[in-house]
């Protein structure tokens, strides 16, 4: 599979993930997102690039749980829950976010 | 301890160099999956598996991933008990020193930082073993 954003075409897994992380721009996050009819708002932006640096200190990317407990240190505890992480990726956190993250899907996601 | 936890207790025994086989980076991954699920999960690290958590890892040459880092995740994932085994460190001249220094926050004292990796005697490591309900060995 393959993504093609500003005529340049991404290699992309089975499951829509970037196959080479180092693709990765805000442009291709944006243009997955928007194959899923999701438009990414300021606080779409935030998890992902809070992603981003995760994966960038500790080479994966953390499973959801682990995310939003680490979420809630950073950026508040009004935003590491549940309910407010799946009504920004109702696909479900970590799986959604790291996709558009340009990151591989989370160990442990089933 | 074990009852605040109805799974299973389950420990990693890691026993081979970092890199040159896939064994200790696909014990790392069984481990973030088994810690995901909130099993109790401890790790053991003895003979060559000690250079696992050796610090300052470079792989540039050796053509895999750098994943020591993810090591430093761990106690995100609740995993405290990483168990080293001290002669094993001592055969391979090395200290305490050269590994990562590697935390957690314990949630029932404030969230205090705490050192994960806990030295143990080879005969401790005999005890700790048949504590387990569930061995895997890498």
């Amino acid at each position: 599979m393959s993504i093609e954003v500003n005529g340049k075409t991404y290699e992309t897994d089975e499951e829509g993930y970037l196959a080479n992380l180092n693709d990765w721009t805000p442009e291709v996050g944006a243009a997955m997102a928007a194959a899923d009819d999701c438009e990414l708002t300021d606080a779409h932006w935030e998890v992902i690039n809070f992603l981003r640096e995760y994966y960038e200190e500790y080479q994966i990317a953390p499973a959801v749980r682990v995310l939003t407990k680490a979420i809630g240190k950073k950026l508040g505890k009004d935003k590491g829950n549940s309910k407010y992480l799946y009504q920004l990726f109702p696909y479900g956190p970590a799986k959604q976010a790291c996709k558009y993250a340009g990151l591989p899907k989370p160990t442990g996601c089933v | 301890m074990s009852e605040e936890n109805d799974g299973k207790k389950f420990m990693f025994v890691n026993r081979r160099a970092p890199y040159g086989t896939i064994y200790a980076q696909e014990s790392l991954e069984v481990v973030l999956i088994a810690a995901a699920l909130e099993q109790d999960v401890s790790l053991l690290f003895i003979d060559d598996g000690v250079f696992q958590l050796t610090k300052g890892q470079n792989t540039e040459g050796v053509g895999m991933k750098n994943f020591s880092p993810a090591y430093a995740a761990l106690g995100d994932y609740d995993v405290s008990k990483l168990y080293v085994e001290k002669e094993s460190l001592e055969e391979r001249g090395l200290t305490l020193d050269d590994l990562q220094h590697l935390t957690w926050e314990d949630e029932d004292d404030d969230w205090a930082e705490k050192d994960s990796i806990r030295l143990v005697s080879r005969d401790e490591v005999k005890k700790l073993i048949e504590e387990q309900d569930v061995l895997l060995s890498f």
